[in-house]
C-alpha cells in the first residue's frame, strides 16, 4: 500500500504555502498526516504535490484570553492534551480531545488536519460546530472568518478553497459555572465513534436552563447543533422528564447513514442515550 | 530528496522518493529492520517509534518529514549486555510470541513509561489499545508493563 | 519416562524471545537479496466474471518496471492440490495459480508485476488495462444453494462437497422425545488475521537448477512437493526455508496462489523475487474462514437428559476449495456434539460455493461454530425445562467410565475416519470451573438489572482434537562445540516451539537447556516433515524429539563407556557431560568427534488425543448503547501434562480474546455485488487492550495421554472453542426478561440493542415461555414441542 508518486515541498512561509497551492489543482497540504496518509497509502487522494506546513511558523501556539481560545492550526492533540490552563479556559474542549484516537495519533494528529478532512464522526469539528466556533482561512485572495456551523456542509466535505490554507480555529470564551458533557461511543476504545455528543448550558437566576448548545457527530452528514433540542432544554429546569423528552427529541431529529457498522435505527437510539446520559451528567456538575 | 535526522543517537542521510513512509526507510534504506508493518495505514501499531520523544506511527510520516528530528527504533532501546528492564519484564511474563508487534509494543510503553512511570493498569491499556496484538491477548504485555514501572520510577530520581 | 525434570513443566522463558526483544528477528519481509525484483499482484475487482482484455504495455512502460506475468507466460497453469480430505469430485474446484480467463472472487490473481520497488510495481498494477465482463455473482450461499448461477458450469453444481454425521437413530428419537427444540443459528464470516501479513522471497539458481523459497510456515514438506511438481522440479531440488512467523491460526502456511506465482516469477527473470503482502490484499487473498448457518434441533427427556440432534448445516465456502477447505465442514457434521453424550445424531452439513474469497481452518476449524449452535440448543433447552444451565451439562457430559467414546460416524469415510474421545474426566474440569468461578453464587445474577446493565452468566464445554498425524521427524546431532541440535519438522509460528523442544532434549539428555539449540520448519533440515496445524507440535514434534533424546542418550552412553570403560549403563548425563561412576567425565564436545546422531520418528496412526474443558463468563450488557462487558471470563483445560506452563498459559489468553472477537466484532461483510465491505483494520475490528482486560486460564494435568510417551495433548486450540456459545449464551440469559435470542454472531451493538428494544415482559421466569420468540433481525424460527 505505497502512495502513488508525488513531489513534496515544506515551505518556509504560509504565502509560500498559499501560492504552492494555487499554482497546482492536484497539491494537497499535509501535517501531522494522520487523516492524509491513509488515504495515500489506499490511493484514495493521488496529489501531484504535498505541501508540508511543518516549517510555517505561528501555527502551533494555544492562545487564551478574554475572547476565548484560539487554536493554531498545527497545534497538535497532545499539545491541547499537556495544556493545564484549558482545564478551566475549556473543560469541554480538553474532556474531549482526551478520547480522540490513539496515543500515537495524539502526537502527530492537528487542529487543523481535523477541520480540513472534516470526518462526520471527528471530534473537534463537533466541539468547533457546538461551541460555534470560527475558523481563519487564508488563501490567494487574501484571509477569510467561517463559521464552524457554515464550515462543513457533506461527509469529507468543507467550504475550504483549494487554495485556502487554515491558520486558526477560535473557540468563543468559556465562562465559568457552565454546565456540560461530551459522549460518544465506539465499539473499541478509539476508533471512531457510532455517534456522539458534546453539549452545555448555563442557567437564568432561577437555575432555567439558558443558552443550551447541543452537537451531534456520527450520526449525521456533518457535525451538527440540534436546535430543537436547544429550543426545547432552554427555559426550563432540568429534570428527569425533560431529560427523556430532549433524548426523544435528538433521536427523531437525527438523520444518521445506515452502514455496515450499525443501521440508522440503532444510531438515533444511541444519540437519545448518549444525549440522556450527557444531560444527566451536566446537571450534576459544573466547570469551575 | 535527501533527509538528514538522528537515529538512535547516529547522524544519518538518505535519499529518497518523498512518498516513502518513515517505517520504509527505516527498514529499507538503513537496514533496521525491528520496526514492523502490519498494515501501513495507521491503525496496528506495529511500526511505532519515537520522533523527538513522542511515539508515533512511522508508516503515517513521510521520511522527508523526519529532517532534523532524533529517532529512536525498538534497536535503540535494546543493549548488547542484558536485555533491559522493559524487556526483561516481557520475558519473565511471556508478553510476546510471535514478536511481530513487540516492537511496537516496547517503543510505545517506554515512551509511555519515561513519560508516566506511575501510570495504572487503565492508562496502559488506554495507550496500549493503539497496538494490535493477535497472539497474547493482551493481559501478559500489560503485566509486563506494570512490572517495568520500578525501573523507570529509579530513572527519575535526582 | 523421563526422570526429574528440570525444564519440562518449568514456566522456562523463551529461547525466541531475545531476539525478538532486541528487533532482531527475521521475517521474511527483512530479507534483501542483490537484484532482488519486488511483485505486487493485479487481483480482480469483480466477484463473477470474465477477462476480456489485459493490456501490460503501460505498466511495462513505466521505469522500473521489470516484467509483468500473466497466465499466458505461465503456459500450463496448475491448479491448487488439496492437502487434507481430497475426496472425489473436490478436483472440480480447485484454485489455478492465476486466473485463465474466469474471474470468481474479489481479490483473485490476474498478474503479477516484478519492478525496481515496491512501490513501482505497484504503480505497474495501477497502470495495466484491465477489461471484464462482469456475470450476476453467487452472492451468499441461498444464491449458490439455488444452483441457477453456477461458479463451475461443467460441474453442474456449487455444492462442493455434503458431510453427514451419524449416531444411533436420530429419526427415531426425535420421534418419540417429549421435548423437541428447533432453531436457526448463524456464525459469521471472519478470518484468522496474524499481525504479519504474508510474504515470500524467492530465489532460483539457474546453475543448480535450484529454487530456494523463504517465508514458508506451517506445513513447507507439503508445499515444496507441490511447489515442486508444480515447476516441474524434483522435490530435492526445492528447498523452502522457514524464518520467524508473525502468527498463523491455521492461514498462514498453506498453499496459496502465490506460493507458485512468486518462486514462477524468480525463476522466469532470473531474479530473485520479494513479494510482501499488504493489508487490504491480506483481507480478500488470505483464507476466510467460519462462515456457517444451519437449522437444528435437539431431542430431550424432561429431566434435560439428550436424546439427540440433527439438522442442516450450510458453510459458505468462498470461491474454490482451498487445501484445507474441507476440514470446517468435515469437523461440523463429525463433531457438532462436542463433549456432550448424545446417542442419537444425525448433521449434514453441505459446502456450497460463493463469489467470495475461499475459506480454510482458522483456531478450532468447525468446533467454534459447532459449539456456537451446540451450546445455543442446550442452553435453550436447559431455559425450557427449567434446569440450572451447569446441570444440563453435568447431565450430559461424556463420563469417565465412558472412554473411549467414540463420536459420529462420518460420511463420506465411514469407519476410516472414525475418531473417539481418548481419555479424560469431563465432568471433574466442569466441577473445577464451576467453583472457581462460584457459580452457585454467581446464580442469583441472572438477568438482573444492576447500576444499568443487565447481568447474565453462561458455562460451556469443549473438546480439542489435537496431535493430527499422521506423524512427525526429528534428528540429533552432538555438535562439536558441545551443543546438541535438534531438528524438527514441526513448523514455528510463534508459539513457542524453539523452547518447548529445547526443554523435552534437554531433560532426556540431562542437559543445560542452554547447550540445546532447535531448528525447525526448513525443508533442508530433515527428509519429510509434516508441520503445525491441529495443536499438533508438541504431541508429534515434542514425541519425536522425545524419542530422538533417548536413542542418542544411549548412544552417547555407549561412546562414552567405549572411551572411558565400563558398561554403558554406569554411564550418567550431568550437565553436558557423559560421567562414569567414579567421577571421570567427557564433553559432548570432546564425544563430537564420533559423529553421534540419531534420525526419530514419532507416528500416532492418525489417532488424535483430546484435550477437554469448560469455560464459565460473567457479562453486563448496556442496552443504552448495546455494549457487552465482560467481567469475568474461566477457562479450565485438562491437557494432560504441561511442557511449559508459561507458553501453554499465553496460548490460552490468546485463543479465548481470538474467540471474543469473533463473539463481538469480527465481520467479514459482502455486499450483494460480492464486494467485500470491510477492506482494512480500521472496519474489520480485531480485540484491543481495552476490550477484555478479565480472562482467566487454569490448565490440568489430570490425564495424561495414553497416545504419546510425553502424556501431553494439543493445547494450543480449545480454549478458543467455547467462546461464541458461551457469550451469546451469556447476553441471553442477561436479556432474558426481553425474550432475546442471540442466534448470530457478531453480538455487535446494533444486535444486542435490538434484543431489548422492546419493553421487558413481566414476570419472564426460568420454566419454559408459552410462545418462542425469535430475533426480528435474524434468521430465528423456533418450534418447541411440549
Amino acid at each position: 500500500m505505497k502512495p502513488a508518486p508525488f513531489e513534496y515541498q515544506a515551505p518556509a512561509t504560509l504565502r509560500e504555502a498559499v501560492d504552492l497551492l494555487a499554482s497546482d489543482p492536484e497539491a494537497m497540504v499535509i501535517a501531522g498526516g494522520q487523516s492524509l496518509m491513509p488515504l495515500l497509502a489506499l490511493r484514495l487522494a493521488t496529489p501531484s504535490l504535498l505541501v508540508d506546513l511543518r516549517r510555517v511558523p505561528g501555527l502551533d501556539a494555544i492562545a487564551i484570553d478574554d475572547s476565548g481560545i484560539r487554536l493554531g492550526a498545527r497545534v497538535r492533540w497532545r499539545d491541547i492534551e499537556d495544556d493545564r490552563r484549558l482545564e478551566t479556559a475549556h473543560p469541554l474542549l480538553r474532556e474531549t480531545i482526551a478520547q480522540v484516537a490513539h496515543y500515537q495519533i495524539r502526537n502527530r494528529g492537528t487542529v487543523g488536519g481535523s477541520l480540513a478532512h472534516a470526518d462526520p464522526a471527528a471530534e473537534l469539528p463537533g466541539i468547533a460546530v457546538t461551541c460555534d466556533a470560527e475558523l481563519t482561512l487564508v488563501g490567494v485572495a487574501g484571509t477569510r472568518m467561517v463559521r464552524a456551523g457554515d464550515f462543513f456542509t457533506g461527509p469529507l466535505t468543507t467550504v475550504r478553497q483549494h487554495d485556502e490554507i487554515i491558520t486558526e480555529l477560535h473557540l468563543p470564551f468559556w465562562p465559568s459555572g457552565r454546565r456540560w458533557a461530551f459522549r460518544e461511543f465506539a465499539q473499541r476504545r478509539g476508533d471512531f465513534s457510532l455517534a456522539g455528543i458534546a453539549l452545555f448550558y448555563g442557567e437564568d437566576q432561577e437555575g432555567r436552563v439558558a443558552n443550551a448548545h447541543v452537537g451531534v457527530i456520527g450520526a449525521c452528514d456533518r457535525p451538527q447543533r440540534l436546535m430543537e433540542v436547544e429550543a426545547l432544554l432552554n427555559g426550563r429546569f432540568i429534570d428527569e422528564g425533560l431529560i427523556r423528552e430532549a433524548a426523544e427529541t435528538s433521536a427523531r431529529t437525527v438523520d444518521p447513514p445506515e452502514d455496515l457498522h450499525a443501521p440508522a435505527a440503532y444510531r438515533r437510539a444511541l444519540v437519545a442515550t448518549l444525549i440522556e446520559r450527557g444531560l444527566r451528567s451536566a446537571a450534576q456538575h459544573r466547570s469551575a | 530528496m535527501q533527509v538528514n535526522f538522528k537515529l538512535n543517537g547516529t547522524p544519518v542521510v538518505v535519499d529518497v522518493e518523498p512518498r516513502m513512509h518513515l517505517a520504509d526507510c527505516l527498514r529499507d534504506e538503513l537496514r533496521q529492520t525491528g520496526t514492523h508493518l502490519g498494515c501501513e495505514h495507521g491503525v496496528c501499531g506495529a511500526c511505532t517509534v519515537i520522533v523527538d520523544g513522542a511515539a508515533i506511527r512511522s508508516c503515517l510520516m513521510l521520511a522527508v518529514q523526519a529532517e532534523g528530528s532524533s529517532i529512536v527504533t525498538v534497536e535503540g532501546l535494546s543493549t548488547e549486555e542484558a536485555l533491559t528492564p522493559l524487556q526483561t519484564a516481557f520475558r519473565k511474563h511471556h508478553a510476546l510470541q510471535c514478536g511481530f508487534c513487540t516492537p511496537g509494543m516496547l517503543t510505545t510503553a517506554h515512551a509511555l513509561l519515561a513519560d508516566e512511570p506511575d501510570a495504572d493498569a487503565d492508562r496502559i491499556r488506554g495507550v496500549l489499545s493503539g497496538n494490535l496484538c493477535r497472539c497474547t491477548g493482551y493481559i501478559p504485555i500489560i503485566d509486563a508493563v506494570l512490572d517495568a514501572r520500578a525501573a523507570y520510577r529509579k530513572i527519575d530520581k535526582p | 519416562m523421563i526422570g526429574t525434570n528440570r525444564y519440562i513443566g518449568s514456566p522456562v522463558e523463551r529461547i525466541e524471545d531475545l531476539r525478538f526483544l532486541r528487533g532482531r528477528g527475521e521475517f521474511v519481509g527483512d530479507l534483501q537479496r542483490g537484484g532482488m525484483l519486488h511483485a505486487a499482484i493485479l487481483r480482480s475487482p469483480i466477484a463473477h466474471g470474465r477477462i476480456r482484455g489485459l493490456d501490460s504495455e503501460p505498466a511495462r512502460a513505466i521505469p522500473g518496471v521489470r516484467a509483468v506475468i500473466t497466465a499466458a507466460e505461465i503456459g500450463a497453469v496448475p491448479s491448487i492440490p488439496l492437502r487434507l480430505l481430497p475426496l472425489p469430485g473436490t478436483e472440480r474446484f480447485l484454485q489455478p495459480v492465476i486466473a485463465t480467463g474466469r474471474l470468481r472472487y474479489v481479490g483473485e490473481p490476474i498478474a503479477v508485476v516484478l519492478a525496481d520497488s515496491a512501490a513501482r510495481a505497484e504503480d505497474g498494477v495501477g497502470a495495466i488495462v484491465l477489461d471484464v465482463e462482469e456475470l450476476p455473482p453467487v452472492a451468499d450461499r441461498r444464491v449458490s444453494g439455488r444452483h441457477e448461477i453456477l461458479l463451475f458450469e461443467e460441474s453442474g453444481t456449487n455444492l462442493a462437497m455434503t458431510f453427514t454425521g451419524v449416531l444411533g437413530d436420530a429419526e427415531a428419537a426425535f420421534r418419540d422425545a417429549p421435548y423437541v427444540r428447533r432453531e436457526c443459528f448463524e456464525v459469521q464470516r471472519h478470518t484468522a488475521l496474524p499481525m504479519e501479513p504474508r510474504g515470500l522471497l524467492a530465489e532460483w539458481d539457474s546453475t543448480q537448477q535450484r529454487m530456494r523459497v523463504l517465508g514458508a510456515a506451517k506445513v513447507p514438506f507439503f508445499n515444496r512437493d507441490t511447489l515442486a511438481a508444480m515447476l516441474g522440479l524434483a522435490p530435492a531440488s526445492v528447498d523452502l526455508i522457514e524464518n520467524d512467523v508473525g502468527g498463523g491460526f491455521g492461514a498462514r502456511g498453506e498453499f496459496y496462489p502465490e506460493d507458485f506465482l512468486i518462486p514462477f516469477a524468480a525463476r522466469h527473470v532470473g531474479r530473485p523475487v520479494r513479494w510482501l503482502e499488504d493489508r487490504r490484499e491480506h483481507l480478500t487473498a488470505m483464507n476466510h474462514a467460519r462462515q456457517a448457518d444451519c437449522e437444528v434441533e435437539i431431542a430431550c427427556r424432561r429431566d434435560g437428559t439428550i436424546l439427540g440432534m440433527r439438522g442442516e448445516i450450510f458453510v459458505d465456502l468462498g470461491a474454490y476449495v482451498r487445501t484445507n477447505g474441507l476440514i470446517q465442514p468435515r469437523t461440523l457434521a463429525q463433531c457438532f456434539s462436542g463433549p456432550y453424550r448424545v446417542p442419537n445424531l444425525h448433521m449434514v452439513v453441505r459446502a456450497l460455493l460463493t463469489n467470495k474469497t475461499p475459506s480454510g481452518t482458522y483456531r478450532g476449524p468447525g468446533r467454534y461454530e459447532a459449539s456456537f449452535f451446540c451450546e445455543r440448543l442446550i442452553e435453550l433447552a436447559a431455559v425450557d425445562l427449567g434446569l440450572d444451565s451447569a446441570e444440563m451439562r453435568r447431565r450430559n457430559l461424556i463420563g469417565a467410565a465412558e472412554m473411549p467414546y467414540k463420536l459420529a460416524r462420518l460420511e463420506p469415510g465411514g469407519a476410516a475416519v472414525d475418531t473417539e474421545c481418548d481419555s479424560g474426566d469431563y465432568g471433574e474440569v466442569l466441577e473445577r470451573c464451576l467453583a472457581e468461578f462460584a457459580w452457585e453464587e454467581k446464580r442469583t445474577l441472572q438477568g438482573r438489572l444492576i447500576d444499568g446493565r443487565y447481568h447474565g452468566i453462561a458455562v460451556a464445554c469443549f473438546i480439542e482434537g489435537a496431535g493430527a498425524g499422521p506423524k512427525e521427524s526429528a534428528r540429533l546431532e552432538l555438535e562439536p562445540d558441545g551443543t546438541v541440535a535438534v531438528y524438527v519438522g514441526s513448523a514455528a509460528v510463534g508459539q513457542g516451539l524453539e523452547t518447548v523442544m529445547a526443554q523435552v532434549a534437554a531433560d532426556t539428555l540431562g542437559t543445560p537447556i542452554d547447550l540445546v539449540r532447535v531448528f525447525h520448519g526448513s525443508t533442508p533440515y530433515l527428509n519429510e516433515g509434516y508441520g503445525a496445524f491441529a495443536s499438533r507440535s508438541t504431541v508429534l514434534g515434542g514425541s519425536a524429539v522425545y524419542e530422538g533424546a533417548k536413542s542418542l542418550l544411549e548412544k552417547i552412553r555407549g561412546a562414552a563407556a567405549a572411551r572411558l570403560g565400563g558398561p554403558p549403563d554406569d554411564i550418567e548425563l550431568v550437565d553436558g557431560r557423559a560421567r562414569t561412576r567414579d567421577g571421570r567425565s567427557l564433553s559432548f564436545a570432546d564425544l563430537a568427534a564420533d559423529g553421534l546422531r540419531v534420525d526419530a520418528t514419532f507416528q500416532n496412526n492418525n489417532k488424535l488425543t483430546y484435550t477437554y474443558g469448560s469455560a464459565v463468563a460473567h457479562v453486563a450488557v448496556d442496552l443504552g448503547t448495546g455494549q457487552v462487558e465482560v467481567l469475568d471470563f474461566l477457562v479450565v483445560e485438562d491437557v494432560g501434562r504441561i511442557v511449559n506452563p508459561l507458553t501453554l498459559h499465553g496460548q490460552a489468553i490468546g485463543g479465548v480474546v481470538q474467540g471474543l472477537g469473533g463473539a463481538f466484532m469480527e465481520n467479514l461483510v459482502y455486499d450483494a455485488n460480492g464486494q467485500l465491505l470491510t477492506g482494512t483494520l480500521a472496519d474489520y475490528l480485531i480485540p484491543t487492550a481495552s476490550d477484555f482486560p478479565r480472562i482467566r486460564a487454569i490448565a490440568l494435568e489430570n490425564h495424561p495421554s495414553p497416545s504419546n510417551p510425553l502424556g501431553v495433548k494439543g493445547a494450543g486450540e480449545g480454549p478458543i472453542i467455547p467462546v461464541g456459545g458461551l457469550m451469546a449464551n451469556a447476553v441471553g440469559n442477561a436479556l432474558a426478561s426481553f425474550g432475546a435470542m442471540p442466534n448470530q454472531l457478531p453480538l455487535s451493538p446494533a444486535r444486542v440493542w435490538r434484543m431489548g428494544a422492546e419493553a421487558p415482559v413481566e414476570n419472564l421466569g426460568k420454566n419454559a415461555r408459552a410462545e418462542p420468540v425469535s430475533d426480528a433481525a435474524g434468521p430465528g424460527r423456533s418450534q418447541i414441542r411440549r
